[in-house]
């Protein structure tokens, strides 16, 4: 059994609760061990880091403090709180200087977290695949996939130590393992345009349509993801596409969390599947998943 | 790495204290403006703010629509064959913006981002209805928003009531020592 130190992240526990149902409920099945950092705050994505660096720091340094209290390596479920994390993690380490400032600013001693990794990369290790493979009841047999990566889950490629940042695969392969069909399409590593979706829509809806399009384009029933914000902007805002300019992709956005569940076992309920905004249940159903 | 000088006058050696990026050592290839997926609806594309900053037009580049535009999504920054952060650059670009006071107040980008830290400053966690009431006030956008604010209240993906962490007081700490006291630290 593999343990980590769990951070949920602020959309885990709101507008993301199926990624964190599915997440736990999955971890189960897997043998991995997630234990909740204990009183972690928000990482600041996507604006402190955009307002004050130092307070970026000291944010992202509280939480790696905790979590390297638990002596565990640390998993994030969200791309935004993954970055941030990784980022600042290795910030820190690097530049003694700064670290010291941040210390000052947290006012107690910062230790960091031995390591952050995604919890794409905890939930695909060799061990945890191996598991998944024999604990399988049901297949993705016929059911085509754009697996789609985001951002920040793999860029800048000098910060990550995982998959590739211009044709990102780990996702794609989990698909193709489950007995899918992971489609081959261009935008596996587009931006959804992140919070913009709040202030800028007009140009959000545009990068949201692109992926959309394409996605539909390429074959796809339906998109996976690892980041809450991807897959709100794509499940949530095809409900305004739809009543604003009339068009209808009906394209169900699932995390990749849910698709492993599914393959293992466990119930709509465990893995929160009535909470999108586009129910994936009929295309699941088509293929006997649902 | 070729290393090159930047003037003092203009304020760019300041920005580049700040982010650790030098704007100088980009040769105008054009990749991070070809890869940037919101430079059509920037005033600038991100090739265009480096030449910019390499002739100190700071303050042009300070009130350019493309700084708050930009969605951090590091595109540029990973393909970039002379290794700039541009995205780096762009946050510190930022960061500049508030301590000079040449934010505009129709901003929403910029509104949006006091609004989600004023939450953290006060929850320690994101508190998504506190957020979207006050945003939608600000904006005058309220049926506008409501159109999927109501449906994410019916997937019980909004929480009535605000997160509270213990460690406030800590939270509270490092807004008071960093962007409330001009934000000088961390530099």
């Amino acid at each position: 059994m593999s343990k980590y130190a769990y951070f949920p992240g602020c959309s885990l526990h709101s507008t993301a609760r199926e990624y964190e149902f599915s997440t736990k409920n999955l971890s189960r099945e897997l043998g991995v061990e997630l234990v909740d950092v204990p009183d972690w705050n928000c990482c600041g994505a996507s604006s402190a880091h955009a307002t004050d660096r130092g307070l970026d720091l000291a944010l992202n340094g509280r939480n790696l403090d905790l979590a390297a209290g638990m002596g565990l390596d640390l998993a994030v479920p969200c791309a935004s709180c993954y970055r941030r994390l990784a980022s600042s993690r290795k910030s820190l380490t690097e530049n003694p200087e700064l670290r010291q400032q941040i210390t000052t600013l947290l006012g107690q001693p910062l230790a960091l977290s031995s390591e952050v990794r995604s919890l794409l990369e905890v939930f695909t290790t060799d061990e945890a695949l191996d598991k998944m493979q024999r604990g399988a009841k049901k297949s993705l047999s016929g059911l085509k996939v754009a697996a789609y990566y985001g951002c920040l889950l793999v860029r800048p490629h000098k910060e990550t130590h995982f998959d590739d940042s211009e044709n990102p695969v780990s996702l794609d392969k989990l698909v193709t393992l489950m007995g899918g069909e992971a489609l081959p399409w261009p935008f596996k590593t587009e931006c959804c345009g992140g919070s913009l979706s709040f202030t800028a829509e007009d140009s959000s809806r545009v990068l949201i349509e692109r992926i959309l399009n394409m996605a539909k384009e390429s074959g796809a029933e339906c998109i996976i993801t690892a980041c809450p914000l991807c897959q709100s902007n794509l499940d949530m805002r095809q409900l305004q596409l739809a009543k604003e300019a009339g068009r209808d992709y009906n394209m169900p956005v699932l995390y990749f969390t849910q698709l492993m569940g599914l393959v293992l076992g466990l119930g709509e309920k465990a893995l929160g599947l009535y909470r999108h905004f586009i129910d994936p249940r009929p295309v699941l159903q088509k293929v006997g998943l649902v | 790495m070729l290393q090159t000088v930047v003037s003092e006058e203009t304020g760019v050696a300041e920005l580049v204290r700040l982010s650790g990026v030098n704007p100088n050592q980009c040769y105008q290839c054009g990749k991070c403006a070809g890869g940037c997926p919101l430079s059509f609806a920037m005033d600038y594309s991100p090739t265009v703010i480096m030449r910019m900053l390499q002739v100190g037009m700071l303050e042009q580049v300070l009130s350019s629509k493309t700084v708050w535009l930009c969605a951090s999504c590091k595109t540029c920054s990973n393909r970039c064959p002379q290794d700039v952060d541009v995205a780096g650059l762009m946050d510190a670009l930022r960061i500049m913006a508030w301590r000079k006071g040449s934010v505009d107040r129709d901003n929403r980008q910029a509104a949006f981002h006091r609004a989600f830290l004023h939450s953290i400053k006060s929850h320690g966690r994101l508190y998504e209805l506190g957020l979207a009431l006050a945003g939608s006030a600000a904006s005058g956008r309220m049926t506008k928003d409501l159109d999927v604010g109501l449906p994410m209240l019916r997937k019980g993906k909004i929480k009535l009531l605000p997160p509270r962490i213990k460690g406030r007081r800590q939270i509270k700490r490092i807004f008071a020592l960093t962007m409330e006291s001009g934000g000088e630290q961390g530099e």
